[in-house]
């Protein structure tokens, strides 16, 4: 009998491991040694990085070729164009958003044009996708430093094919939680609600996306001195911005070290350089959900809209997918050279100086097991 | 092999012990109801008699009112569905106020109200309990060590709730009642002030809990490894040293050199838990209130290392740097 109430009570450990991730992880040191900021990467849960169509066809650029706004009428945004790169990046665009191979009920050239007249703008689909090849060029030459850390030279640049891959409405999107109930009934104040994968299952607010990657709230709440001078942040929003890195977190499949020293995550001067380009990626996002998305206001039907009437719009995920860098870091732009936009307007000039992280101070023999981070 | 076992081996039978007579100024106890034998395995198996009375009567109602406030907030939170009420019940809260409201006495009842009147009735239950402890302790003539124990809980409890939210000036710094969003507050609390773990009084309330868990482990294993030898009349064993209390202090004395006694080690073990929560209070009343960022804090008294920067700025700061 005591023989076996002891075995029982030897399993119970084993139980209690029944919430681990079993598997092999990778840890990678990226700070100094005694800090613990290093890089865990789960390989089983770990995504993989989706294939890139290739080009529709092989493109000769032809600078005394006639020009796109001569060939065809009502070309707004790529008229600069030769015909023939025009058409190129339009198949292209079909192939990214609407493809004609049957997955799509209605897909190919007409998801946006009236094949009796293509120049018209009467589906509402066509001059969403005007916007979206404006987003498309401003992301390009205006964004560039949300790229700076991208292994082409910053170059990486986006496509329509990074959020939509091959589908109409991007798979990851968001729109503004519904309002909390002004009763008592109902009112959850925007959290403690199980299953919301934007707060990573836990009960921190699940709409960290319309304060802060919409509206301009600031994420800065931890005190900036070490004895109280005046800075004001609630514990409630600090939960937001905890809602917030969630997300991050699940966006691009990473931990907190892989911005922050986590001992005292406002320090920008402990923190790694990859912060420097998620703060331009938040100002990034806020761009286009509010002067791309949003700003086509009643072009959207009902059915592209949240249950708040608001345009669907994006996050970190839309583009990452769980992967640190979308798409692997592979720089698609370059066989697309009408998205590139123009490149004199940089609007953001400030590129903060990365330069890499001090190196760990490990002892001699004594490194960590270094391993690639997934590309 | 019957002192190594996992449950109390030993049950007494016999006439049920009703206590010692109390004076007139006490109430009526009610019970003793019989022998249980499962609790016999863990405890006395003899179940009552209770003494209830006036305190504890008080304690019972206001407690039951600030169970069902916040039971009846976080069933109304699901629209009044049981089911969902259990589904979701480790993520449901009753939240503190918004930071808008300040101090207000009485916010709107949604907005915090509840969280307020169910934290009045909880801390009357909590001291009203308290009360109890003390005066029956008076009344059986002990003393009064698990009054003062308690209250160093009810201090982390009101510093937590109540003193600190005044000395901020807004009761939305104080903890919702809810078990994952009390457990997101604490980890927001840390991130907002600088990292909890360079409280020096944190690190003490910390010592003091790890310190408790291992004089338990220490103590109670000793007891049992003599109990062979009647080791578990410790506290007659004080002053009247047998071969179990030899054997005890000798085998410690061997293992590390030095060994408590039958009393001191009691000593040892009360104030251990006791400032646990002592210094854990004063660690939370000091952040916000007189500290902002814990690790600033402790990187400018040299408790910190300061880690060598990454070359990383705060884009913000940058000319031209959009908003």
């Amino acid at each position: 009998m005591t023989r076996i109430t002891a075995s029982l009570l030897a399993l119970a450990p084993l139980i209690l491991l029944g919430g681990c991730e079993i598997g092999t992880k990778t840890v990678e040191q990226v700070g100094p040694r005694g800090s613990g900021t290093d890089l865990v990467v789960h390989k089983a849960t770990t995504p993989k990085v989706a294939a890139v169509p290739p080009p529709p066809f092989e493109l000769t650029i032809d600078p005394a070729g006639q020009k796109a706004s001569q060939a065809y009428q009502n070309v707004q945004v790529l008229g600069d164009l030769s015909a023939d790169e025009f058409n190129y990046t339009m198949a292209a665009l079909t192939n990214w958003v609407s493809p004609d191979d049957g997955t799509l009920k209605n897909g190919g050239c007409n998801y946006c044009h009236n094949p009796e007249n293509m120049a018209s703008d009467e589906l509402y689909t066509k001059v969403v996708a005007r916007k979206m090849l404006q987003m498309t060029r401003a992301i390009n030459s205006q964004w560039r430093p949300h790229f700076a850390a991208s292994a082409n030279g910053g170059n990486a640049g986006v496509t329509c094919w990074t959020c939509h891959r091959g589908q109409p409405v991007p798979a990851y999107r968001w729109s503004a939680a519904p309002d909390d109930a002004a009763t008592l009934k109902g009112k959850k104040f925007g959290q403690n609600t199980p299953g919301m994968t934007t707060a990573a299952y836990s009960s921190l607010p699940y709409d960290p996306f319309s304060s802060y990657i919409a509206d301009k709230q600031e994420i800065r709440v931890q005190g900036p001195k070490a004895l109280p001078r005046g800075h004001v942040a609630s514990i409630a929003d600090t939960e937001k911005t905890y809602g917030l890195m969630m997300h991050f977190s699940n966006a691009l499949n990473v931990n907190c070290n892989y911005c922050h020293n986590s001992q005292n995550f406002a320090n920008w001067s402990q923190s790694r350089p990859q912060r420097v380009s998620a703060w331009y990626g938040i100002r990034m996002v806020r761009d286009i959900n509010n002067n791309y998305i949003s700003a086509l206001g009643d072009v959207w039907p009902a059915n592209r809209r949240g249950p708040h009437g608001d345009p669907y719009k994006v996050n970190c995920l839309s583009c990452h997918q769980q992967n640190n860098k979308p798409l692997g870091g592979y720089p698609m732009l370059k066989d697309y050279p009408g998205l590139k936009g123009p490149a004199a307007q940089t609007m953001v000039q400030a590129v903060a100086t990365t330069q890499p992280a001090a190196a760990p101070t490990a002892e001699p023999g004594a490194a960590p097991a270094a391993a690639t981070p997934p590309a | 092999m019957a002192y190594q076992n996992v449950f109390t081996q030993v049950q007494l039978r016999g006439e049920l012990e009703p206590g010692v007579p109390l004076d007139a100024s006490n109430e009526a106890r009610i019970g003793p109801f019989g022998f249980s034998w499962l609790a016999g395995k863990i405890g006395g198996a003899q179940l009552g008699p209770i003494y209830l009375g006036t305190l504890g009567l008080a304690s019972l109602i206001t407690g039951t009112i600030a169970i069902v406030i916040i039971g009846m907030n976080m069933l109304a939170s699901v629209d009044y569905s049981p089911i969902q009420f259990v589904r979701q019940f480790f993520w449901l809260a009753l939240e503190p106020p918004p930071a808008k409201y300040g101090l207000k006495i009485l916010p709107p009842l949604q907005e915090g109200g509840w969280w307020l009147i169910a934290g009045f009735f909880l801390t009357a239950s909590i001291l009203l309990w308290w009360a109890r402890t003390y005066r029956r302790a008076i009344q059986l003539g002990m003393g009064t060590h698990i009054a003062w124990a308690f209250a160093s809980a009810i201090w982390l409890y009101l510093v937590l709730g109540f003193i600190r939210p005044i000395a901020m000036g807004s009761w939305s710094e104080a903890v919702p009642f809810g078990v994952f969003p009390h457990l997101d507050w604490t980890a927001a609390f840390s991130i907002r002030y600088g990292n909890l773990f360079y409280n020096p009084f944190h690190a003490l309330s910390i010592a003091f809990l790890y310190g408790s868990t291992l004089l338990f482990a220490m103590h109670g294993a000793t007891i049992l490894a003599v109990g062979r030898y009647g080791g578990e009349r410790e506290i007659e064993q004080i002053y009247d040293r047998g071969t179990a209390t030899e054997r005890a202090a000798l085998f410690w004395r061997w293992t590390m050199g030095f060994n408590a006694t039958m009393e001191s080690i009691h000593r040892w073990a009360w104030w251990f838990a006791v400032l646990t929560t002592l210094t854990g209070g004063i660690g939370i009343l000091l952040t916000g209130t007189v500290v902002d960022n814990w690790y600033l804090w402790a990187v400018q008294h040299h408790f910190a290392l300061a880690y060598p920067a990454t070359g990383v700025v705060d884009p913000a700061t940058l000319p031209g740097a959009p908003q």
